[in-house]
C-alpha cells in the first residue's frame, strides 16, 4: 500500500525528541559552540532514549545467526524509527546530536558485526569509528594502517584524523589492513579500548561548525590489542568482506540525511518567522508574477524540505522493509545533504544582518549543517555511488 | 509511516499503461508530433482500454472500478513515458468526468456521465487558461454572471485540449460568489473556436483557443448547482495529475540518456565513463525519486478528503512547481548529453524538452 499517513508510534517519537531537543539542546548551542573542546554534561537524558530507539547503537542479530530478509510492506522498524529521531535531532543542535554516546558509526559497526562475546565486552561502551587517515578519505580501500598478527595479539600502527568522539569516547573502532598486498579484502576493523599503550588522543580539530563535538587525531603506534578484538570475522576474504562493513552505510546514509534535513528545518522556521514578523507571509496560491522574491526562495526551500523528508523515509521503509537499498540511501543522504544545506545557506542571505549575526543561531546552523554534505561519503562520493547503480557500471567503468 | 508498495490494482494499472504505452504511444509519438495530429484509431485504441469508463459508477454505465488519485497518478505517469501529448489525449475525458464525479450534483452525474460509457471515444474538456503572461487560476478573468435562470459568460480561454472535437465543456470562470465550473454544450450560442493553437510543443494535443461572448448557460449547468464547487480541490487534482506525467516524461528522458551515453564512445570510452555526463544522470535519478514521491504523497493527501483539506494546497502547489522546475532541468540534461545529435528532431529528446517547458506555466490539461 502507498500512505503516507504518520503513525502514533512515530508522532510521540517525534513529540517526544522535538521536545528534548528545544529543552535541553537550543539553551546549551551557542555555549558548546563557542567552548569547542568542553564536553557536554546536559545529554545524560538522551542515553535511555538512545538505548531505547536503537539510534546507531543496538543489536541486529546474534552472532551466527543468519538474518532472515523477510519482505513486508508496512513494517515500522527501527530505520523508519530512527530517521524520525534524527530529524528532531538535527533540528535541535548537529553538533550535540554528535557528542551523544553512542549516537555514531563506531557503536552501529559493533552492533551489527560483533561477536556475542565482543557484544557483551564493548556493546555498551561508547564507541568511536577511526576510518580517515591524512592520506585517505573518501578512498577507503587505502587504509595504511596496519594490524600485524603477533602470537595472541594484534599490533597496531598508524594515524587517524577526522575522527568524531574520538576524545571522549570509551574504545575505537580502528579500520586496519592485515595485508595491504591484498587490498580492500585485507581490511577489518578492531576494537581498542581507551587507556591502552599505543593508542594516543592526538590534536582535537578547530572546526568551522558541529564544534560541540570533538573530532580527534588518533595514533597508533605499537598497539597491542587482544586478537578477539578483530571485529567479527578474522579471515581475508576475497569478497564480502569489505563490502560488508559498507553496507552499514545503507543505514546510516539516510540518517545523515535526515539529520540535514532538521537543521535545515530549523532554520527555514526561524526565517518564516523572522519574515511573518515583518509582515511577509508565504502562500500557496500565488501565480509567478505576483510572488515576491523572497516569497519564491521560501517556497523552494518548502518544497525541497518535502522532498528530503519524502526519499529519507522511502530508504528507511525498504530497508525495514527487506528490500535492498543501496541506491535510495545514497540518495537520500546526497539529496538531504545538497539541499539541506542549500537552504541553511540561503536562510543566512535572506535575513541580511540577523542572518549573520551570533545574537542567534541561525548563522551556526549553516555552519553545523555543511559536514552533513561531507562525511559518510561526500556528496561527491554519493553522485558516483548513484551513477554506478544507475549505469550499471562498476568502479572500473566510472572512476 | 510512508510506505511505498504499490497495491495489486495499482500494479495492474502500472504494467498495462506501460504497455499501452510502449505499444501505441512511443512508436507513433514523433510522427503525430510532425503532424500535429492524432490517427482516429489511437483514441478508439485508447477508448478500449477503459480509462473514463472504469472510473464511472454503474450506476451511470460505468465499470465502476475503484476510483483514486493515487491510482490516476500511477496511470498517468505510465502514459505519459511513452507520450505527454498523446497520454493527455488518451486521459482528456477525465478532465471533464472527475469533475463531474466528484463535484457534480446528481442530475448533472445522471445527464452526463452515460455519454462517456459507450463504444466510441467522447471528448469532455476543461477550459481554464487565460492566455496572459501568467494565468492565475485564482484571479480567472473569464466571468459568469447571473440573470435570473442562467449566465452570462464572457472572456477567452486558451489551451483548451481538443476543443474542436469535444462534446461537453467544462468552463473555469468567476462569478461574485467565487470561482465556478459550468457545463457548456459545443454547440452553445456564444461560445466559438477562435484558432488551434501552435506552441512551442504539445503539438500532437489539438490545443484551442476559445471565446465566450454573451455566452448564456443555464443555471443547472453550474457544476454543484447551488451549492458550487471545491475550486482550490479541482485545481489540486490537476496540479497533482499534471505532477504525475512530469514524472513520466523526466523518465522517458533519463532511461534514454543513459542507453545513449552508453553507447556514446568519445574519446575511447563511452561517454557515460566521464563524471560530467554521470552526474547530470545522477542528478537526474534524484530529483526523478523525490517527484514521484512527492507527487504520491499529493496525491494520498487528495484521497484522504476533508480530512487533508487544508493541506491539499499547499502540497499539490509545491510539488507542481518544483516537479515542473526539475523536470524541465532534466529534459535540458538530456539535449546535453545527446549534444549536437539532441537538437535533431530525429531522438524523442528534443520533443521532451520542448514539451516539458510547459509544465511550469500549465493549469489544467490533467486531472487525477
Amino acid at each position: 500500500m502507498i500512505s503516507f499517513k504518520v503513525s502514533d508510534m512515530e508522532k510521540q517519537v517525534a513529540d517526544l525528541i522535538h521536545g528534548m531537543a528545544n529543552d535541553i539542546m537550543r539553551p546549551i548551542a551557542r555555549y558548546y559552540d563557542e567552548h569547542e573542546h568542553q564536553k557536554p554534561t546536559e545529554l545524560e537524558p538522551f542515553r535511555v532514549i538512545m538505548q531505547a530507539g536503537g539510534m546507531g547503537s543496538g543489536r541486529k542479530k546474534k552472532s551466527g545467526e543468519k538474518k532472515e530478509i523477510k519482505v513486508t510492506d508496512d513494517k515500522i522498524g527501527a530505520n523508519v524509527m530512527a530517521t524520525v529521531g534524527a530529524e528532531e535531532l538535527g533540528w535541535g543542535d548537529v553538533g550535540l546530536m554528535l557528542a551523544l554516546p553512542g549516537s555514531g558509526l563506531g557503536n552501529a559497526a559493533i552492533g551489527a558485526v560483533a561477536t556475542d562475546e565482543q557484544y557483551e565486552r564493548f556493546g555498551q561502551k561508547y564507541a568511536a569509528m577511526a576510518i580517515t587517515e591524512p592520506g585517505c578519505g573518501s578512498d577507503a580501500s587505502a587504509v595504511s594502517t596496519t594490524a600485524v598478527l603477533d602470537g595472541d595479539e594484534y599490533i597496531l600502527n598508524g594515524e587517524k584524523i577526522f575522527v568524531t568522539d574520538g576524545d571522549r569516547c570509551e574504545v575505537v573502532v580502528v579500520w586496519a589492513t592485515l595485508d595491504k598486498s591484498k587490498g580492500r579484502a585485507a581490511i577489518k576493523s578492531f576494537i581498542v579500548e581507551k587507556g591502552t599503550p599505543g593508542l594516543t588522543v592526538g590534536k582535537l580539530e578547530h572546526k568551522c561548525g558541529i564544534r560541540a563535538s570533538d573530532t580527534a587525531v588518533l595514533i597508533l603506534q605499537d598497539c597491542r590489542i587482544p586478537k578477539t578484538n578483530i571485529l567479527g570475522d578474522p579471515e581475508i576474504k576475497p569478497e564480502g568482506g569489505f563490502k560488508g562493513v559498507m553496507a552499514t552505510f545503507d543505514a546510516s546514509r539516510p540518517l545523515v540525511g535526515a539529520l540535514a534535513l532538521g537543521c535545515a528545518r530549523a532554520a527555514y522556521e526561524f526565517t518564516k518567522e523572522a519574515l511573518a514578523k515583518e509582515g511577509i507571509e508565504i502562500r500557496y496560491d500565488k501565480p509567478l508574477t505576483k510572488l515576491s522574491a523572497i516569497e519564491k526562495d521560501m517556497l523552494w526551500m518548502e518544497a525541497q524540505l518535502e522532498m528530503i523528508r519524502v526519499i529519507t523515509q522511502k530508504a528507511a521503509w525498504m530497508a525495514d522493509n527487506g528490500r535492498p537499498n543501496n541506491l535510495e540511501a545514497s540518495m537520500a543522504k546526497a539529496k538531504g545533504g545538497k539541499a539541506g544545506n542549500l537552504i541553511c545557506q540561503k536562510c543566512v542571505e535572506l535575513l541580511g544582518p540577523i542572518g549573520y549575526s551570533q545574537k542567534y543561531l541561525l548563522e551556526k546552523w549553516m555552519r553545523d549543517n555543511k559536514v552533513n554534505d561531507i562525511y559518510e561519503g561526500t556528496q561527491q562520493i554519493q553522485m558516483l555511488v548513484i551513477a554506478r547503480r544507475i549505469l550499471d557500471y562498476g568502479r572500473d567503468m566510472l572512476a | 509511516m510512508s510506505t511505498f508498495s504499490l497495491d495489486e490494482d495499482q500494479r495492474q494499472i502500472k504494467e498495462s499503461m506501460e504497455s499501452f504505452a510502449a505499444d501505441e504511444l512511443r512508436p507513433i509519438s514523433r510522427d503525430c508530433d510532425e503532424k500535429f495530429s492524432i490517427p482516429p484509431e489511437f483514441l478508439e485504441k485508447t477508448w478500449g482500454l477503459g480509462l473514463t469508463a472504469n472510473i464511472i459508477p454503474e450506476t451511470y454505465g460505468g465499470y465502476g472500478f475503484n476510483r483514486s488519485c493515487l491510482n490516476n497518478v500511477i496511470m498517468a505517469e505510465a502514459l505519459a513515458y511513452g507520450d505527454l501529448s498523446l497520454s493527455l489525449a488518451a486521459m482528456a475525458p477525465n478532465l471533464f468526468v472527475l469533475p463531474l464525479l466528484e463535484m457534480g450534483t446528481d442530475a448533472q452525474k445522471q445527464k452526463y456521465l452515460p455519454t462517456f460509457c459507450g463504444d466510441k471515444y467522447k471528448v469532455g474538456t476543461l477550459a481554464i487558461m487565460e492566455h496572459s503572461i501568467s494565468f492565475d487560476p485564482f484571479d480567472v478573468k473569464t466571468k459568469a454572471v447571473l440573470n435570473k435562470d442562467h449566465y452570462v459568460i464572457n472572456g477567452e480561454k486558451c489551451l483548451v485540449p481538443m476543443a474542436d472535437t469535444a462534446e461537453y465543456f467544462l468552463v473555469i470562470a468567476s462569478t461574485d460568489k467565487g470561482t465556478n465550473a459550468f457545463i457548456v454544450d459545443k454547440n452553445t450560442a456564444g461560445m466559438s473556436l477562435v484558432e488551434k493553437e501552435k506552441n512551442m510543443g504539445l503539438n500532437a494535443l489539438p490545443l484551442h483557443m476559445i471565446a465566450f461572448k454573451d455566452c448564456k448557460v443555464p443555471v443547472e449547468n453550474r457544476l454543484g448547482g447551488d451549492k458550487g464547487i471545491d475550486y482550490t480541490r479541482l485545481l489540486c487534482l490537476s496540479r497533482i495529475g499534471l505532477s504525475a506525467t512530469m514524472v513520466g516524461v523526466s523518465q522517458a528522458v533519463l532511461d534514454y540518456s543513459i542507453k545513449y551515453a552508453k553507447e556514446r564512445v568519445a574519446f575511447g570510452h563511452p561517454i557515460a565513463t566521464r563524471q560530467s555526463i554521470a552526474f547530470m544522470l545522477a542528478d537526474a535519478a534524484i530529483e526523478i525519486e523525490g517527484i514521484r514521491s512527492m507527487t504520491w504523497k499529493a496525491a494520498w493527501t487528495a484521497d484522504q478528503g476533508e480530512a487533508m483539506k487544508n493541506e491539499l494546497l499547499r502540497i499539490s502547489y509545491l510539488t507542481k512547481t518544483y516537479a515542473a522546475e526539475q523536470a524541465f532541468k532534466i529534459s535540458d540534461y538530456g539535449v546535453s548529453i545527446l549534444g549536437g545529435h539532441g537538437l535533431i528532431r530525429e531522438h524523442n529528446i528534443e520533443l521532451w524538452f520542448r514539451n516539458a517547458r510547459a509544465f511550469s506555466m500549465l493549469e489544467g490539461l490533467a486531472m487525477a
